[in-house]
C-alpha cells in the first residue's frame, strides 16, 4: 500500500459544508464537498503511489504520458497563420515536457497520423526527442477533413502503449467534426473516457462550441477558445504545465448513502460546473463512485443532492458519506484517500432549518448562471429576443451578486447591461462571434465563496 | 409480518425473561415498546422499563459507593405516544466499552415470570423494529443466547453490533449505521446514577440530537461527621458552541468543590456561591481551548445545585434550571426554591405580566442569567432553607419543568414514595416529560430530606 506519508504525492482532504438541519418531513439534504490535494504542486514527476516502483525509481517524471492531437485540416490554412501559430504552440508546449514523460505528437484531419515518434509508441522526453518532436512538427502541412473521434482512438492506443500512471491528452481544432458522424465521436469519447483524461481548445470561431466542450466534459479536461491564434502558445505551454502537475490519476469521488435514500445529483461546481449524476459506477451496497480523472495540488467543490428517509424530530441519520476512492493497480482494494460527512438532523428550531447554508447557495446560483447563459444563448441563436434577454438579464444578476466578474465582463460583450442588481438588459444588435464563443464556452466556469 | 420463532413469554431477541414494566429487553436492548402500546401500559410505569431500583438501599454512615456516574443505565424507551418511532432513542451505546459494564443490573429485583400480557402474540415485538442489537448487557455477556432473529439480519452485516433504527446495518467508525445511516445512541444520551443518599436522571428527549444536561451527584462529610449530599444540575445553552461540554465542565466542578468545601467544613451557603463561581470558571476556560463555531456564542450552560447538611438544605443557581421542595405529606405545601434568571421571571417580578402568559410567551426561556464567557456579570443566586418536614428536593432542568411548572403541579408528578426510592422518582419524573412531549433534553435529581431518616431502621 502507498505510503501517502513519506512520499511526496499529495494528500487530500475533504471539508463538507452544509445546513444538516431539517424540519420535520424534509427529505432533502445539500452540501457543497470541497475536496483538496496538497503536496502536488513542487514535486511534479515524483514516484506516483500507484506507480510501478521501478519505472518511478528509475527516471523522474516517468510516470505521465502525453499526446498532443493538432489539427491539420485543410481549413488550418485559412489564414496560414493559423497553422503557423498551432505548430509553434506545440513546439512551445514540447518544451514544456519535463525529462521522462512519455509523449508524442498526432496530426489529424479527417484521419489521424503519428508525427512523432511514430511506430504506435511513445517517446521519453529528453532534450534529443524534443528536438526531433519539434523537427518533425514542420513537417505537417494543412488539407483534408475533419473527424475528431479518429484522433481520440490514436491517441488513446499510444497512451495504451505506455506503463504509465498519468495518462493526458491536449486536442486543437478549428473546425467543425464534419467527417464523421455524431455517434462516431459520442462512441469513441465513450470508449476513451476514463482511460486518459483530455484539455480541449477551439481556435479561430469556425469550431462547434458544444463539441469542444463535449469533448473536455467526458475526458474530465478543460475546454477553453484560443479566439487570437497568436494566444496558442502561452494556452498550450499552461496546459501542458497543468498536465505536469497532475500526480494521482483516477480519483474517483465515492458516495455512501443510507438505504432507501436517493441521489438528486452530483455536480462537480468548482471550478467549472460539471454534471456528474449519470456518471455513476455502483461501487458496493448503496455506494457509487463518480470519476472525478487526475489531480494536482488544486482544490475543487463538488455539490451533492441527496433525498434521505425522513426521520423523526431529534434524530439524527448520516446522509452521505464522501469518500475520495484511488483504485489499487492491479484491481486490489482501492483506498480511500479522505472522506467527509453529510449529515441530517430533524429539529423543529424553525431558525436552524431555515437556514440555507452560504456555500450551497452560493453555487446553487453558480450553477443557475451557466444555465442561465447557455439558455440564453440558445434562444438567441433561435430569434427568440424576449426570451434571450429574460436569461441573459438573469445571468447578469447572477453573475453580478455571486461576484463572478469574469463572467459578468463576458456577458457585457453580448448585453447592454442596463441594471445588473436588478438583471436588466438589452441585447446587443451586433455581437463578435468570438465573444459570444467565448461566453458559452467559459459559462461554466465559477467563482468561490467570498470568506 | 415476520414472527421469530421462539417462546413468546420471552424477548424476541434473546430469550430473555420479560417483565411487565419492560419498555426493552434488560439483557439485550431489544425494542419491546410496540408490544407494551398493544397491551396498555401500567399507569405507575412511566420512568420506564427498569427493574426497579434497589429502593432498599439504606442510607448508610459508611457511603458506599455508587456505580459511576455516565454509566448508561436501563435500556428505556422513549415514552411518548408521538414518538412511535423510538426504535433508536434507546440503547446504551452499541459499542460499549468496559466501564459500561459495571453497572448493576438488579437481577434480583427481575420477577422470572413472564406477564399474562406479554403471552398474547401480537404483544411479541418485530424485531425489526426492534433494537437486537448487541446492547450493553449482550457485550457483557458474549457468552449468552446469540440473537435469535437472524432470519430478519442481512447476512454478514448482522455480525457484531447492529442498528437500534433499523436492526440490519452494522456501525461504522463514526457512529452511523452501515445501512439505514442512523445515528446511534451516545452514553450521554441516557444516563442514570443512584447513591444511597439520592439519586438523578438525564434523557436526551424526544426532540433533541443530543444531550446537553448534565448532572453530578456525591455525598460528602463535614469534619465532625455530618453527611451531606450533594446535587448538580446543569443545561447546556443550545445557542452556544459545545454546549455539552459546558454541562458537563459546570456540574463537574460545582459538584468537586461542594465535596471539598463541605469535608473542610466550611458554611453551606458559601460553599454553595465558591462552588457556582467555580462552575463559572470551568465553563469561560472552555472558551478558550477550543474553535467557537461562527454565528454561535461562547460555551454556555445553566446550573442549579442543593446541598443538604446537618437540617439545612442550601440551594444554588444561574439561568433557569429549578429546585423544587416536595414534602412526604402531600397536604403539607411544597414549594420552588429558585427564582429564574429568565425573561419570563423578569416580567413576573416587575409586575409587567401575569405569570402564566409571561410563560406561554415565546420569550419565556430567553435567559438572562448564565455560566459562559459572555455571561455580562456573573450573579450566583443562593438560599438556604430549613424544613420542618421530611421530604424531597427536586433539582431539575426546564426539559421537565415545562411540564410541571407549579410546585403544586410538579408534586403531583412525583411518586408518593420519593423520599424512599429517589432514583425511581428520578427515573419516573424523566419518563413524565417524555410523556409530555420530551421536547427538551431533560434532568432530574431527587434529594431525600432529611438524609438521616432515608431508610432508617435497616442501615
Amino acid at each position: 500500500m502507498a505510503n501517502f506519508a513519506k512520499s511526496n504525492a499529495p494528500s487530500f482532504s475533504v471539508d463538507v459544508y452544509q445546513n444538516e438541519f431539517l424540519p420535520e418531513g424534509a427529505r432533502e439534504v445539500n452540501a457543497i464537498v470541497t475536496v483538496t490535494s496538497t503536496g502536488g504542486g513542487t514535486t511534479g514527476g515524483m514516484p506516483l503511489p500507484t506507480a510501478d516502483p521501478q519505472v518511478a525509481v528509475s527516471s523522474q517524471g516517468a510516470d505521465a504520458g502525453v499526446v498532443v492531437m493538432v489539427d491539420c485540416s485543410g481549413s488550418m490554412d485559412y489564414p496560414p497563420t493559423k497553422m503557423r501559430n498551432a505548430r509553434d504552440a506545440t513546439a512551445a508546449a514540447i518544451d514544456t515536457l519535463r525529462d521522462g514523460v512519455a509523449f508524442a505528437v498526432v496530426a489529424g484531419n479527417h484521419e489521424a497520423q503519428e508525427v512523432y515518434p511514430g511506430g504506435g509508441t511513445l517517446a521519453v522526453a529528453d532534450e534529443t526527442t524534443r528536438q526531433a518532436a519539434k523537427r518533425e512538427l514542420r513537417r505537417i502541412t494543412a488539407g483534408g477533413g475533419t473527424a475528431i473521434g479518429t484522433w481520440l482512438r490514436l491517441a488513446d492506443r499510444l497512451l495504451a502503449s505506455a506503463d504509465v500512471g498519468i495518462r493526458h491528452g491536449i486536442l486543437l481544432t478549428d473546425g467543425r467534426n464534419e467527417h464523421e458522424r455524431p455517434e462516431q465521436l459520442a462512441a469513441a469519447l465513450e470508449a476513451c473516457a476514463g482511460r486518459f483524461t483530455c484539455d480541449a481548445r477551439g481556435v479561430g470561431t469556425d469550431w462547434e462550441v458544444k463539441e469542444v466542450t463535449g469533448i473536455a466534459s467526458a475526458l474530465l479536461g478543460s475546454a477553453d477558445i484560443v479566439a487570437d491564434p497568436d494566444g496558442l502558445t502561452d494556452d498550450f505551454r499552461q496546459m501542458m504545465e497543468s498536465a505536469m502537475g497532475k500526480e494521482v490519476a483516477d480519483v474517483a469521488l465515492r458516495l455512501w448513502t443510507p438505504q432507501g435514500a436517493e441521489i438528486g445529483f452530483v455536480k462537480q461546481v468548482a471550478p467549472t460546473v460539471e454534471e456528474l449524476t449519470d456518471r455513476r459506477t455502483e461501487a458496493g451496497p448503496r455506494a457509487g463512485d463518480y470519476p472525478t480523472g487526475s489531480w494536482g495540488d488544486e482544490s475543487r467543490d463538488y455539490h451533492v443532492c441527496v433525498e434521505v428517509p425522513a426521520a423523526g424530530i431529534g434524530q439524527e441519520m448520516l446522509a452521505a458519506r464522501v469518500s475520495l476512492i484511488l483504485p489499487a493497480p492491479g484491481g486490489g482494494a482501492p483506498q480511500t484517500l479522505a472522506q467527509g460527512l453529510v449529515r441530517a438532523v430533524w429539529t423543529d428550531d424553525m431558525a436552524a432549518t431555515t437556514s440555507i447554508n452560504a456555500q450551497v447557495a452560493h453555487y446553487t446560483g453558480q450553477a443557475e448562471l451557466a444555465q442561465a447563459i447557455q439558455q440564453g444563448l440558445d434562444l438567441r441563436k433561435s430569434g427568440d429576443e424576449a426570451g434571450a434577454t429574460a436569461r441573459l438579464g438573469r445571468a447578469v444578476q447572477l453573475a453580478n451578486t455571486s461576484g463572478n466578474a469574469d463572467t459578468a465582463k463576458l456577458l457585457s460583450k453580448v448585453v447592454d447591461v442596463v441594471d445588473a442588481a436588478a438583471g436588466t438588459v438589452r441585447l446587443k444588435a451586433k455581437v463578435a462571434e468570438a465573444d459570444e464563443m467565448t461566453l458559452e464556452t467559459r459559462s461554466t466556469k465559477t467563482v468561490r465563496v467570498k470568506k | 409480518m415476520t414472527m421469530p420463532q421462539l417462546d413468546q413469554l420471552s424477548c424476541p431477541s434473546c430469550a430473555e425473561p420479560l417483565e411487565e414494566e419492560d419498555r426493552f429487553c434488560q439483557a439485550c436492548g431489544t425494542d419491546l415498546k410496540a408490544a407494551l402500546e398493544h397491551a396498555g401500559r401500567p399507569q405507575d410505569s412511566a420512568a420506564g422499563g427498569a427493574a426497579p431500583p434497589a429502593d432498599s438501599a439504606p442510607w448508610s454512615s459508611a457511603p458506599v459507593p455508587g456505580p459511576a456516574a455516565e454509566t448508561p443505565g436501563h435500556a428505556r424507551s422513549s415514552a411518548s405516544e408521538e414518538a412511535s418511532d423510538s426504535a433508536d432513542f434507546t440503547l446504551p451505546p452499541a459499542r460499549g466499552t468496559a466501564a459500561a459494564a459495571s453497572f448493576p443490573e438488579a437481577e434480583a429485583t427481575r420477577p422470572p415470570g413472564p406477564d399474562p400480557r406479554t403471552s398474547d402474540p401480537r404483544t411479541v415485538p418485530d424485531p425489526r423494529e426492534g433494537a437486537p442489537s448487541g446492547g450493553l448487557q449482550a457485550l457483557v455477556d458474549q457468552a449468552g443466547p446469540p440473537p435469535a432473529d437472524e432470519e430478519t439480519g442481512s447476512g454478514p452485516e448482522a455480525l457484531g453490533p447492529r442498528c437500534v433504527a433499523c436492526g440490519t446495518g452494522a456501525i461504522d467508525a463514526d457512529g452511523y449505521c452501515e445501512h439505514c445511516g442512523h445515528k446511534q445512541p451516545l452514553e450521554r444520551d441516557h444516563m442514570e446514577q443512584e447513591l444511597p443518599a439520592l439519586a438523578a436522571a438525564s434523557d436526551r428527549g424526544l426532540r433533541h440530537h443530543r444531550n446537553e444536561d448534565f448532572f453530578h451527584i456525591s455525598e460528602s462529610s463535614t469534619p465532625d461527621g455530618g453527611r451531606a449530599a450533594i446535587a448538580v444540575v446543569c443545561d447546556g445553552v443550545s445557542s452556544a458552541t459545545r454546549p455539552d461540554e459546558a454541562s458537563a465542565a459546570a456540574a463537574r466542578a460545582a459538584g468537586s468543590a461542594l465535596e471539598e468545601a463541605v469535608s473542610v467544613g466550611t458554611h453551606p451557603q458559601q460553599a454553595m456561591h465558591e462552588a457556582l463561581v467555580t462552575a463559572a470558571e470551568a465553563v469561560n476556560v472552555l472558551a478558550e481551548d477550543g474553535p467557537l463555531e461562527p454565528s454561535k456564542n461562547a460555551p454556555a450552560c445553566t446550573i442549579v445545585a442543593a446541598l443538604t447538611l446537618d437540617g439545612i438544605l442550601t440551594v444554588g443557581w444561574v439561568g433557569d434550571s429549578r429546585a423544587y421542595w416536595v414534602p412526604d405529606d402531600r397536604s403539607a405545601p411544597a414549594a420552588r426554591l429558585t427564582e429564574d434568571d429568565s425573561w419570563a421571571a423578569q416580567m413576573v417580578a416587575a409586575g409587567l405580566m401575569a405569570e402564566a402568559d409571561a410563560y406561554a410567551d415565546p420569550r419565556a426561556h430567553a435567559i438572562t442569567g448564565w455560566l459562559g464567557a459572555d455571561a455580562y456579570e456573573l450573579d450566583p443566586h443562593t438560599a438556604a432553607f430549613r424544613p420542618e418536614t421530611a421530604g424531597a428536593v427536586v433539582v431539575c432542568t426546564d426539559g421537565l419543568w415545562n411540564y410541571a411548572e407549579s410546585a403544586e403541579e410538579l408534586t403531583a408528578a412525583v411518586p408518593a414514595d420519593a423520599v424512599d426510592r429517589p432514583l425511581h422518582s428520578a427515573q419516573h419524573l424523566v419518563g413524565y416529560a417524555l410523556d409530555g412531549g420530551g421536547h427538551d433534553n431533560v434532568t432530574v435529581a431527587v434529594v431525600p430530606f432529611p438524609p438521616e431518616e432515608v431508610g432508617a431502621g435497616s442501615a
